[in-house]
Order: C-alpha cells, then sequence, then structure tokens
C-alpha cells in the first residue's frame, strides 16, 4: 500500500506579463487501488498539477508538499520520479527521433527497475500488451511517437502504463482527441493494470464520457486552481448534466467554458 | 516544443505528373534568369559548372559563389593558394595486400586525372601540388575480407598538405577502402575512384582531424556497367571540413550510394557536398547524409544534387538530408538541388528535415526513468547509427560509435 500525496500545492509559471499562480492550494490523498478523477473546465490547472507532479521544468512549486510514502517527490528530478513510482501518461506525447519504441522501452524499463527485464518474457510482454492495446507490431521498429496519430501516441502512453507498473499513474486528458473505440481500447488498459492491485489512478479529464469506461472512487471538480468540491462517482454524473457553469460563476472566474456545450 | 520541420517531396514516378513532359521538366535553360545576379552567381544547372585541371581556370574564392557562399574562405588562404606541401606533413600508412598498391601516379598518368576533374580552386590546386598519387588497384575478381585502410596523419596544424589518391577497383572485385585522416594540417585531398564493370567497392572517408585541422575535398568515381559503389563520409574532427563527394556512371545497371555522417561541435564548420551525375540509362542511386550539431557556433553544410541527364531514361535516384540539432547556436543549412531532363524515369526525391532535439524531448525521456545523460546518448546514437551500420566493418563501426559517444560527453561539460 503506498500514499501519494499532495498538500496546500501553489505552483506558479512565468509568462511574458510575469508570474502566474496556477495552483492556489491543491491538497488531495491517493492510495493504491484507488481511482480519483479530477475535472474542470480549460485552463482550471488540471494538466498543471499533473505535469507538476512528473516535474516538468516549466511549472515552479512556490509552497506547499508533495510525497511519496512520506518521500519528498518535489526534491527528486525528472528521472528519480519516475523510477520511484510515478508515471505520467502526457496529453502531448513528444516525438523523439532517433529511438525506436523497442529501445526506448527496453531503455525505460531497465532505468525504472534497475536491471534489464529478462529478454524472454520482456518480448512477450510488449508484444501482447501491444496487441491488446491495437498497436500495429511494426510501430515497435517506427522512432517514438514519430508519425503516430493522436489516438495511436494515447494508446503507446497507455502500453507503458501496462509494462512500466507504476505505483501511481497520472492520466492527462488520455481521452482528449479518442474516438468511442480507441477510448475503450484505451481505457480497458488502464482498468487492466488497475486490476493488478499495485496501482493508485489520477484520471484527469475535461469530459465525463472516459468514466463510464473507468469509474471513479472519487470526483475532484476543479476550478481556477482549487478544488472546489468532491465527492464520490454521482458527481461525475451531475457535471454531465449541469456542465461546470455554476462553479465557473461561483469562483468569479473569467474563464468562460462553454462545458455544457461541450459535453 | 519541438521544432521540427520538415519537407518532403513526392518521388517522382512515371511520366505523367503534371508539369512534367517527356522531356521533363526543362530547368535548366528556361527557370534561370540570367539579369539578376547581383554579383552572386544564380543557381544554374550543376552541368554547367566549370571543370579543369588547370590552376588558371580557378579565381581565388572570395565567398559569394554559389559554391563557396556557406564556407569560411577567408579561413582557407592557405589552402586555396597555388603552393606545395610543406615537406613531410603528411604521414601516410597503408594496410593493404602488397599487390594492391602500385606505383604512384604522376599527373598525366592513366588512370589519374580520367574521372577527377577538378570542379573548384580547392580541388585544382590539389592536384596540381601533388606530384605523386597514392594508386589502390583491387584485382580483377579479387574478393578482400579485409579492409584496406590508409591512415594519413598531418603533423601540423597551419602545415600544407596535398594529396591525390587514386583508387580503381578492377572487373568483379570486392572491397572495402578505409582513408582515415587524424592529426593536423591544412590538407587538401583529391579522392579519384574507378569501379570497373561488376565490381563492388565501398570507400570509407573518416575525418578525426584534430580541432585545428583544415581539410577540404573532392571524391570523384565513375561506376561502370553493373558495378555497385559505396562512398561513407565520416566527419567528427577538424575545424574546417568540406568535402565533396561526386559521382557518375560509365555504363547502365550500376548503382551509387552517397553516404554521410556528421558531428559539429562548437566552433567547427562541416560541410559535405554531394552530386550525383545520371549521365547513363538505368542507373541508382541513394544519397544520405545526417549530422548532428551541438554547442555555439557549430555550422553544418549539405548540398546535394542530383542531375537526372536527358539520356538518362529509367533512373531511379533519391537524396536525403537530416540533421539533429542538439543545443541552441547552431547552424545546418541543408539545400537538395535536383534537376530533372526526362520525364522517362523509375523515380527521384529528395527530402531533407532538420530536428531539435529540446526539453520537451528530454522531459519525455527522463519521465520514464531515463537520465538525462542516458537519453541524450540513446537519442543521437539511434539517430547516426543508421549510417554507421551500413559500413559493415565491425571494427570501424565501434570506433566511430565510440567517437560519437565522445563528442557526446565533450558536450555535457
Amino acid at each position: 500500500m503506498s500514499t501519494l500525496e499532495i498538500k496546500d500545492l501553489h505552483v506558479s509559471i512565468e509568462t511574458e506579463q510575469g508570474t502566474k499562480e496556477i495552483l492556489k492550494g491543491v491538497s488531495l490523498t491517493i492510495r493504491t487501488g484507488e481511482t480519483h478523477a479530477i475535472m474542470g473546465p480549460n485552463g482550471s490547472g488540471k494538466s498543471t498539477l499533473a505535469s507538476t507532479i512528473a516535474g516538468h521544468p516549466r511549472y515552479t512549486v512556490t509552497s506547499g508538499s508533495i510525497t511519496l510514502d512520506g518521500e519528498d517527490v518535489l526534491e527528486m528530478s525528472v528521472d528519480e520520479r519516475a523510477r520511484a513510482g510515478v508515471f505520467l501518461a502526457m496529453q502531448y506525447p513528444v516525438e523523439v527521433p532517433g529511438v525506436t519504441m523497442t529501445n526506448f522501452l527496453r531503455t525505460a524499463k531497465t532505468a525504472i527497475d534497475g536491471q534489464a527485464p529478462a529478454l524472454r518474457t520482456w518480448t512477450k510482454d510488449v508484444k501482447s500488451a501491444m496487441e491488446q492495446l491495437r498497436i500495429n507490431a511494426d510501430f515497435a521498429q517506427r522512432n517514438v511517437n514519430e508519425g503516430f496519430s493522436g489516438g495511436e501516441k494515447k494508446r503507446v502512453e497507455i502500453l507503458q502504463l501496462e509494462l512500466f507498473k507504476p505505483k501511481f499513474a497520472v492520466l492527462d486528458e488520455t481521452d482528449s482527441g479518442l474516438d468511442v473505440d480507441a477510448l475503450k481500447v484505451v481505457s480497458e488498459g488502464v482498468n487492466r493494470a488497475h486490476a493488478q492491485g499495485n496501482m493508485g489512478t489520477l484520471l484527469i479529464t475535461h469530459y465525463t464520457r472516459i468514466l463510464r469506461y473507468i469509474k471513479p472512487d472519487f470526483v475532484h471538480v476543479f476550478v481556477d486552481g482549487q478544488v472546489v468540491e468532491e465527492g464520490g462517482p454521482e458527481l461525475a454524473d451531475r457535471l454531465e448534466e449541469e456542465g461546470y457553469d455554476r462553479y465557473v460563476k461561483g469562483a468569479g472566474s473569467a474563464v468562460a467554458a462553454p462545458a455544457a456545450a461541450q459535453a | 516544443m519541438t521544432a521540427e520541420a520538415t519537407t518532403e517531396k513526392a518521388r517522382i514516378g512515371a511520366p505523367s505528373i503534371a508539369g512534367f513532359t517527356e522531356e521533363g521538366e526543362q530547368l535548366v535553360p528556361s527557370k534561370v534568369d540570367r539579369h539578376h545576379s547581383h554579383g552572386v552567381q544564380v543557381m544554374a544547372s550543376r552541368a554547367e559548372r566549370l571543370t579543369s585541371h588547370d590552376v588558371a581556370d580557378f579565381a581565388l574564392p572570395t565567398g559569394r559563389e554559389e559554391e563557396w557562399r556557406f564556407t569560411p574562405v577567408r579561413e582557407l588562404a592557405n589552402l586555396l593558394s597555388d603552393a606545395p606541401s610543406d615537406g613531410d606533413v603528411l604521414n601516410v600508412a597503408v594496410e593493404a595486400p602488397e599487390a594492391f598498391v602500385q606505383r604512384t601516379l604522376r599527373a598525366g598518368e592513366a588512370p589519374r586525372g580520367a574521372t577527377l576533374v577538378p570542379a573548384d580552386r580547392a580541388a585544382v590546386v590539389a592536384s596540381a601540388n601533388a606530384d605523386e598519387a597514392l594508386f589502390i588497384q583491387v584485382p580483377a575478381n579479387a574478393e578482400l575480407d579485409e579492409p584496406v585502410r590508409v591512415v594519413l596523419t598531418g603533423k601540423g596544424a597551419g602545415r600544407r598538405s596535398n594529396s591525390h589518391v587514386v583508387v580503381e577497383a578492377l572487373e568483379n572485385s570486392r572491397a572495402v577502402v578505409i582513408l582515415e585522416h587524424d592529426g593536423s594540417a591544412d590538407h587538401n585531398g583529391n579522392v579519384e575512384v574507378f569501379v570497373r564493370e561488376g565490381a563492388q567497392l565501398t570507400v570509407v572517408s573518416v575525418q578525426l582531424w584534430e580541432d585545428d585541422g583544415k581539410h577540404l575535398a573532392q571524391h570523384d568515381a565513375e561506376v561502370a556497367k553493373d558495378a555497385v559503389y559505396k562512398h561513407i563520409a565520416v566527419t567528427l574532427g577538424g575545424k574546417i571540413v568540406r568535402l565533396n563527394s561526386n559521382v557518375r556512371f560509365a555504363g547502365e545497371g550500376a548503382e551509387a550510394e552517397l553516404l554521410g555522417l556528421y558531428f559539429a561541435d562548437a566552433g567547427q564548420h562541416l560541410e559535405h557536398r554531394s552530386f550525383v551525375d545520371h549521365n547513363v540509362a538505368n542507373c541508382t542511386s541513394n544519397v544520405l547524409y545526417k549530422g548532428a550539431l551541438q554547442g555555439k557556433g557549430a555550422h553544418t553544410v549539405w548540398v546535394g544534387d542530383v542531375l537526372i541527364q536527358k539520356q538518362a531514361e529509367g533512373t531511379d535516384s533519391y537524396e536525403k538530408n537530416q540533421n539533429l540539432v542538439l543545443t541552441d547556436g547552431c547552424r545546418a543549412d541543408s539545400v537538395p538541388n535536383l534537376e530533372i531532363e526526362t520525364g522517362l524515369i523509375e523515380g527521384a526525391g529528395h527530402a531533407s528535415a532538420t530536428g531539435r532535439f529540446d526539453d520537451e524531448h528530454l522531459f519525455y525521456l527522463m519521465a520514464r526513468g531515463i537520465p538525462e545523460d542516458v537519453a541524450r546518448r540513446l537519442v543521437v546514437r539511434g539517430f547516426l547509427n543508421e549510417i554507421i551500420q551500413k559500413i559493415k566493418v565491425p571494427a570501424l563501426e565501434e570506433r566511430l560509435t565510440e567517437a560519437v559517444e565522445r563528442e557526446l560527453a565533450a558536450g555535457d561539460n
């Protein structure tokens, strides 16, 4: 049993107009086996939270803490966080020139586990995980994400989630840009990883539709860098009907996300 | 974010392409406006480029000429002057079966000069001042297990060296010839290659100069009927390197592959130019140069000319240059030029892509647990390995992989 604990997290970024605070005191505790959905309109800071957990250099933590089983995550470099068991499925996975998927997956697995995976089982694991995610076998020889469609990139993120077996998975809008079939395939991948029983999940999404396939235990509504409401899965249903309008108005934010129109 | 500019022109297939007549695009005379040159030579057809054995035909370049515009000519005065070598500036060690090394060739002694006709000032003064050319001849039907190795070691920065090497692979032979350049000098070196009928020859030119070495070169090859020629330029060291790799054909069914790999650090100028002259029908060519750049003032240039002449029906050709920019402050120039005078070809294409390895790539790999130094190595090694693995000489492949790693490690400091 592991715990990822976020306490009163304040995060800012540098913009051309100066420093801008994005997260204004976020607290959240995720334990092994739990799935937390973070929902909110565009610009509410959901992705900032995801990137900050992974350690993206663009985001500066001004106060608060993130700990993994008591260890200070903010003190760790990006690669150390990954080796400690944090996995970020990115919203926009980048194309990495010159590195084949095969080589990349093996190198990352070796780094995370601290030793090279046994070749025979590894090859088999990769192959079957790819099949289950309906990823073409020839992707293994292609460069990481190079020329992959948006949906293919998302599947490859979940492929890594299944292969690297993190303690905590942060899924940053993994559902965006997916059609219904792809959404199902990707959700099944997350559910398989979850079913192993050793992972906690932080699922960041704008829409409720992925929650039909991945059942959250907790739903947190994020507006203007803060959690404004928390509840169980029923909260997601309510959001589906009502959208984010009342929160956005309540927060007095200029973010005019027409969530209802997008739902 | 990734700043990747990719242009990939479609391969040109059979004649039914818009804009192409059966005679091709007629690029040569009609597209060139000769009245607006502004002192800079307009890019005319490659076929019109002057070639000559006579030094007097080539003025000293100013840097404004089309073929010199990327090159720091002001730093090359010593190399461009019509001057003899400085004594024993170059040590040449040859590892080859005894029967392969022939007497040296003086200017005018066949086959010297039959294929390599100098195409610029550097090449003409090099050959004019190289009294004796090393002559390596692979006997007909010979198949070599071990490569022929010629190590040219410069014995002093700023000291002038002229050389001319002739390699002739006789009928149906198979061989690999490696030219390794190390030490330091102002080296002006021409290489002339004959690949006779049915022969298969690979020439690898490795530039591992010290930081103050300068090297200008013209490598010309003529590939006969059904022969296969591979030229691989690997440039890692030297302050200024400019290597022209040219090929033309002497019979149908011939193949040429011009490959290159370069890694420029701060302050290095590494320039590669290739020219495939499809002067004969039914020949195949493939050009691929890949380069990495890191550090302030690292500059690479690739100019790839392919000319498919009117009579060269059935030609299949492709050329591509890819650059990987690892840090700020680098400059990669990449210019593919394709001239097609007949539409009756199998294919012709060109591509150029310059990508950056930036913070987002690094973040992605590190977010998967991969430490920074490993991430950089992974990317660069993967990128350049495509060329290294085509050398097919394991010992050299290994040494070059290590040399690339050293380049990377130097960039971390």
